[in-house]
Formats: structure tokens, C-alpha cells, sequence
């Protein structure tokens, strides 16, 4: 009797397992530096120093989502200024554009999470159960002592690999040494732990035992990226033209294919890149590695399975030259995108650079618009919105241009003429503007004013246009 | 039963729905979508078990971990109270003439004064304290019964003309109706309205009998007021019912008597001094 799952009428599907085989060659090693890399970047970054005063943060990147501050070394955001966080989002989005226009795959291949995690494990695999044939040896074998011994082991290095992956994220959000310190001790916050938790969990499962299926099932990315490419986008084939009809080594008549499935055994998606263009290739070129192994070894020119562009094929299956990748790759198209992409990256770095370390922002209160004092003359309150962006406290004076007579006086229990807004804070200071009966502004409904805040200590200034409103007859 | 087609290239049963001669097929799902879609199942009715889920008739279940929205909120604002009780001990220990002073405490007390303001003065003097007729304007620097912090925390404290506490401060404007002769309103009225609009150095306050006899009684012998009997200065710019001549004439002839609950009756101490200081802060305390 026929399982009714193997059937291909059944509604639901196992997952086939996936055994990729050691590989070794230019594009392998090329993903082991961007693994070396981006697991660098991730692990270490929250422990790159950057000194900031004493009352601010000295961690170089940090993402403090209770005092809701953004830094970057030498960049500090702020949540009103979240437009660079959306610009950096609008700019990853273009650079995956870019990407996918000149490389098609090639974030999917090379620098995805799920890529390189799953590489990780793949390479612990390796290490404890054995290379592709010791494995599905392994795998169908009987549970013996030593399979349960190699898979306890490999569970064990996957879970200290999810556990420091899952550690490492909260390190973005809070001090990190003394959270560090914390999470030993276990005086850290729920949140901390819960993070860290799922983190593991979902590390564990998805670049253990899910691998592809993330790829195939759950992730948007390469669904959206298929609507951007076309037939002259990089893709990782086999030149068919080339290769067919396949046949063993000693075969007479044979195209280049020996039908040795290196190209097969080492797909960590566990497809056959002869078959063509298929959804579920992540574009990594390990084929291409492994193909060109054998090539070499039976004396045939490399490149049967390569980068491609599907137009190619025609120009080649019919005799012509293979044309150069980089020709793919340098096309108006990208050159468009990355045009895009540089002029807001420009743009922001422009923005930053023109910040003022002062920011004030006036509210009139219009309840009541105006009010009259005893002697008839004309008051406006107003709320000074004042944002220190330094590490220290500093002294601030208000001042009015556009218009003499106006007396502007801050609520203080001291009749204080300064403001000190403490360090890396917002401070809230409210303010009158008066000027008497006789005056011009009195009697006119709008007066336009330009306020002005000073540090008194440096002079630098930063000013903001607010409105008068006088009492009309 | 109709024999499912298949796609003959990768040999998957095809739907049989077909668009444009593009024939979508019935590929299998993976099986661990399966056991995710019951595991959400199962999740379902763990959280049904312990969080307030079934309605009943005007109650739901409980929920095994006990949870209510309202037992959250109790804390949330327990711990709030209890974060700020070391202030608010301050604020109502200290004597009321040291609230001034430490920055902490005066955001404190200002804040808190802010919320208890629009839960209970609002209603009368509006929501920016901008009075309207008959409701004095507390942004601005005329008192009737003065302006320092203390004279602002004993009239919010005991209310004025009230008869709830015995405390309050009294005085009434007469109704000058009864016992004056309509022309002497009318005489009356056009010269107050003349004070009104502040020709004092024209006018000589002491020649009118008619305001010597009357009027300087409460509002003084140079019609600038007495804050002990919450008599309003007649010279000044600021008018609570009115400085036309018909708001003018209905005062002195009928009266005014403007009432303030004691709110030291319903308000606690400490909400009692944020709300003096509150609006000694507004703009006019002096």
C-alpha cells in the first residue's frame, strides 16, 4: 500500500530532506568571507565603543528604545527625526532594487540571514555527523548509541549557536556591558529574556531543521523579486545547449554533462539546476563550483553550469560567443537605480550635516488667543518646545526680532531670564509676549514674530517664526 | 468521478481552473503548514483558558492566570502613586511658601495641578483658565481677593460666599435697585463707565457724592478696589460682567454675587497645593 502522502494527489507534502555535499572553489569561498563578515558585524558591533560625555550612552550603536534615542557613532536621532530611519529604510529597499537588477539573486545566495545561518549549520553538520554520504548513512540508519550521540552533539552546538544569536540582538537595544552583567545574574528584564528566547527558538528551528522551506514557503522576497527580473538578469543555469544530450564519461556522442550530479549533491536547496529556471534556486553558485571541479578534472572548459542571463541562450545554443556578465551587470537600468539610491544616501548625509545641536518649536496657546491684563495691555502665551542635543546642560535665552515694544517673559518662580535644559533632553518652557495698550500689535489681529534661542555660553542660535495676536477694537 | 489531469511537465494534478490557457496546479502543501495551522489551534484554547475569553450574561470567564483589565490598570496606577510618593509626601509636608523652589518638585506639582484643573475648575473658568463673563480670568494679573500663592490656595481651599464652609470668604454687592432712584443709577452708571475706560485724572472721584456715599465703601475712596472684600478695582482695564453701560447699570442695580465651592472639601492636600500652584503659575501669581 501506497502512503498517501508520497502520492501526488495528497494535500500535503513532507518535506524532503536535504544532504548538500563539501564544496570547494572561487563562489565558496566568497560566501565564507561575506559569512565571516556579516556574523562579524552582527555579533560584534554592539561592542564597539564610542565616547559621548558621561551622561550619554558610550556604545557606538545603539538602538535605546527606552529613552527612544538612535546611535550611530557619531550620529544621534532622535524620534522627530525618524525621516533618516525611513530614508535608510527607503535606501535598503532601492539597494535591494539594485541588487536584484544587476545580480539578480544574489542577496538570497550570499548575505541573507536565512542563508547564512543555515550555512552555519550546515557547516556544524559536517563537522560532527560527516559529509553528505556519512549523513544520509546517518539519517536512514537505525538510532543507535552513536546516532544519538552525533545528533545531541550537533543539537547542542546548534542551540549555543541560537542562544548567542538570540544574545546578541538585545545587545542593540540596551547597554550592553551592563546587560551583559544583568543576564548573568539574572536581574534583567522579562523582555530581555523572552527575546532572547524566541530568538534561540527560531534560530534553532528555522536554520536547522527548515532551512529551504523558509526560501520556498514563507519568505515574500524572492516572490517580489521574480517581478523584477527578466531576461537579461544574472541567474545561476546550466547551458543546456552545452551539456545535452548528457551521458556517462565513456559515452560516445555525449554533450559536456557526465551526469556525475555534483551539481545536485551540493544544491542546498535540493534541486537539479539542469532543469532550469526554478523558484526554489537562491542563486548561491555552488553549482557553479562543483560543476567546474569536474570540468576541470575531465579536461573540459569550465563555465557548463555559470552566471547567466536567460537571452544568452539563444546567441550561444546558436554558436556565438558567450557575452561578458559584466555587461549584464553595467546597464542603464542599474545605473538608474544606483543614481537614486546615492542621491538620497547624499541628500541625508547633507541632512545630517546641517542639523543644529539647538531645536525650538513654538506653540502659541490659542486658548485664549489673547488676554488683557489690568492696565489694558495685550499678553499672548506661548510653549517653547527647547531639544538640547549635547551631553551637557546648557543655558539658553529667548529673543524676539521682527517688531520693538514687545516684552517677552518666561514662567518662572524666580523671574529667571534663562533656561537650562539638561543634558540630551527635550524641555517644555512657557513663555509671555506682552506689549502695551497703545502698541500696534495690540490693536491688529496677526503680528508676525521670529523668536530666537541662544546658547549664552557659545552664541550659536536657532530660531522659529510664531504669530502675535491683539485684541481688534 | 472525473480523473484529475495532470501538468505534464512537472506531472503535479492540475485544479482544472485555467486562465488564458495558464492552468493553475493543485501543488501540495508542505505538511509542517499543517501541524503550524493546528499548533495555532491548540494555542487558541490555551489562551482561551487563561485570559477572560467567553462572554457570559454581563460577566465572561476568568481565565486561569487571573488577568483583568482593570486589576492591570489598578497597578499600573500603583505604581505610579508609589513612584512619585517621595514628591508627593514633599508637597504636602512643605511649608507652602518653599513649593517655589526645586525644579523637580515645581514640574511635579505643576503637572499634577494641570490635571486636577481641568477635572475640576475648567468647567467655570475654562480649559486655558481664560474665564469668561462672570468667571474670573485666571491668566491674567487682576485678583479679587489677591494673587499670592497663598491668598490662591485659601480662596480654592474654602471657596468664596459659600455656605458650605464657614471659612469662605463673604461680601455681597448690593442691589443698588432698592434703594436708589433710577436717575441716580443712570448718574451712577455713566460715571463708573467713564472709570471704566480709565479717564480717573479726568474724573474727580471725590466730588460724586452719589459714588462717595455708595461706592467708596468697598471699592475705595479712589475706586481702585479692596482685596479683603473681594471688591473690584473700578479704574483697571479688566471687567468681570462687562464694562458696557447695561452690563454696568444690571450690576448696580441688581448686584452681582459670584460663588466658589470649597474644594478643600473634595480635593486632597496635596491635589489642593498642585492646583494653587498651577494657577499661581499661569501667568498672573504675584
Amino acid at each position: 500500500m501506497i502512503n498517501k502522502f508520497e502520492t501526488s494527489n495528497a494535500l500535503y507534502k513532507a518535506q524532503e530532506p536535504v544532504f548538500p555535499r563539501r564544496v570547494s572553489g572561487p563562489f565558496r569561498r566568497l560566501k565564507w568571507a561575506v559569512m565571516a563578515v556579516t556574523l562579524g558585524i552582527y555579533y560584534l558591533a554592539p561592542w564597539i565603543p564610542w565616547d559621548r560625555g558621561t551622561q550619554l550612552s558610550d556604545q557606538a550603536i545603539l538602538v535605546d528604545l527606552a529613552n527612544r534615542r538612535f546611535y550611530f557613532f557619531w550620529i544621534e536621532i532622535w524620534p522627530h527625526e525618524f525621516y533618516f530611519v525611513a530614508g535608510l529604510l527607503i535606501m535598503a529597499g532601492l539597494g535591494l532594487f539594485l541588487f536584484t537588477s544587476a545580480l539578480g539573486r544574489v542577496w538570497c545566495g550570499y548575505a541573507c540571514p536565512q542563508t547564512v545561518w543555515t550555512d552555519l549549520f550546515i557547516l556544524v553538520e559536517r563537522w560532527i555527523e560527516g559529509d553528505r554520504n556519512a549523513r544520509l548513512r546517518l539519517f536512514y540508519g537505525k538510532w543507535t548509541f552513536r546516532k544519538w550521540r552525533l545528533r545531541i552533539t550537533k543539537w547542542f552546538v546548534w542551540i549555543l549557536i541560537s542562544f548567542g544569536t538570540g544574545g546578541a540582538w538585545v545587545f542593540y537595544f540596551t547597554d550592553a556591558s551592563n546587560l551583559a552583567r544583568d543576564l548573568w545574574s539574572f536581574d534583567a528584564h522579562p523582555v530581555v529574556y523572552s527575546s532572547i528566547s524566541i530568538l534561540t527558538l527560531t534560530t534553532f528551528v528555522f536554520g536547522g531543521f527548515m532551512r529551504e522551506q523558509i526560501c520556498i514557503y514563507m519568505c515574500p522576497w524572492p516572490r517580489i523579486q521574480a517581478a523584477m527580473m527578466d531576461t537579461n538578469t544574472l541567474s545561476v543555469a546550466y547551458r543546456s545547449w552545452r551539456g545535452e544530450p548528457r551521458g556517462k564519461m565513456r559515452q560516445t556522442g555525449r554533450g559536456d554533462c557526465i551526469d556525475c550530479l555534483a551539481c545536485v549533491n551540493v544544491c542546498p536547496m535540493g534541486i537539479d539546476i539542469r532543469q532550469g529556471q526554478q523558484m526554489e534556486c537562491i542563486a548561491c553558485a555552488l553549482c557553479i563550483d562543483a560543476c567546474d571541479d569536474v570540468m576541470a578534472k575531465i579536461g573540459h572548459d569550465r563555465g557548463l553550469v555559470d552566471y547567466l542571463v536567460l537571452a544568452d541562450e539563444e546567441v550561444e545554443s546558436a554558436g556565438g560567443q558567450p557575452v561578458s556578465v559584466w555587461k549584464y551587470i553595467f546597464r542603464p537600468r542599474t545605473f538608474l537605480y544606483a543614481l537614486i539610491w546615492s542621491s538620497i544616501g547624499i541628500g541625508m548625509i547633507y541632512a545630517l550635516f546641517i542639523r543644529n545641536d539647538i531645536d525650538m518649536t513654538i506653540r502659541p496657546v490659542r486658548n485664549p488667543t489673547y488676554l488683557m491684563q489690568s492696565d489694558g495691555a495685550i499678553r499672548n502665551i506661548y510653549e517653547a518646545r527647547l531639544r538640547n542635543k549635547l551631553g551637557e546642560a546648557r543655558v539658553f535665552q529667548l529673543e524676539i526680532t521682527g517688531g520693538k515694544g514687545f516684552l517677552l517673559q518666561l514662567q518662572s518662580s524666580n523671574q529667571a531670564k534663562t533656561i537650562t535644559v539638561p543634558a540630551d533632553s527635550t524641555y517644555l518652557q512657557r513663555f509671555y509676549i506682552t506689549v502695551p495698550k497703545d502698541h500696534p500689535a495690540a490693536k491688529i489681529p496677526l503680528t508676525q514674530l521670529r523668536l530666537w534661542v541662544e546658547d549664552i555660553e557659545n552664541g550659536n542660535r536657532s530660531s522659529s517664526k510664531t504669530a502675535f495676536n491683539g485684541a481688534p477694537e | 468521478m472525473k480523473t484529475p489531469e495532470k501538468d505534464p511537465h512537472t506531472e503535479v494534478e492540475t485544479t482544472g481552473h485555467s486562465w488564458d490557457g495558464i492552468e493553475e496546479l493543485n501543488t501540495p502543501l508542505p505538511r509542517w503548514w499543517l501541524w503550524t495551522f493546528y499548533a495555532t489551534i491548540i494555542w487558541g484554547l490555551i489562551y482561551i483558558a487563561a485570559y477572560p475569553a467567553l462572554p457570559f450574561f454581563g460577566s465572561t470567564s476568568n481565565g486561569f492566570l487571573g488577568w483583568s483589565a482593570r486589576s492591570s490598570l489598578e497597578a499600573d496606577l500603583q505604581q505610579h502613586k508609589d513612584r512619585h510618593a517621595s514628591l508627593n509626601n514633599t508637597l504636602v509636608d512643605a511649608e507652602l511658601s518653599n513649593l517655589q523652589t526645586g525644579q523637580e518638585l515645581r514640574q511635579y506639582a505643576l503637572a499634577r495641578g494641570a490635571a486636577v484643573f481641568t477635572a475640576n475648575c475648567s468647567q467655570c473658568h475654562g480649559a486655558g483658565a481664560g474665564g469668561t463673563v462672570g468667571y474670573p480670568n485666571l491668566l491674567d494679573n487682576d485678583w479679587l481677593w489677591g494673587g499670592s500663592l497663598e491668598s490662591i490656595t485659601y480662596i480654592i481651599n474654602h471657596g468664596i460666599r459659600n455656605t458650605s464652609d464657614p471659612d469662605a470668604q463673604f461680601s455681597e454687592m448690593p442691589a443698588f435697585g432698592e434703594f436708589l432712584e433710577e436717575d441716580d443709577i443712570t448718574s451712577l452708571t455713566q460715571f463708573v463707565t467713564q472709570l471704566a475706560q480709565a479717564k480717573t485724572k479726568e474724573l474727580n472721584i471725590d466730588e460724586n457724592t452719589l459714588f462717595v456715599e455708595n461706592c467708596s465703601g468697598c471699592h475705595g475712596q479712589n475706586a481702585t478696589g479692596n482685596e479683603s472684600l473681594g471688591a473690584p478695582d473700578l479704574t483697571d482695564a479688566i471687567w468681570l460682567y462687562g464694562a458696557d453701560s447695561d452690563s454696568v447699570e444690571k450690576t448696580i442695580t441688581d448686584g452681582r454675587f459670584g460663588v466658589m465651592p470649597a474644594w478643600g472639601q473634595r480635593l486632597s492636600e496635596a491635589d489642593l497645593r498642585a492646583v494653587s500652584i498651577y494657577v499661581h503659575a499661569l501667568g498672573g501669581g504675584e
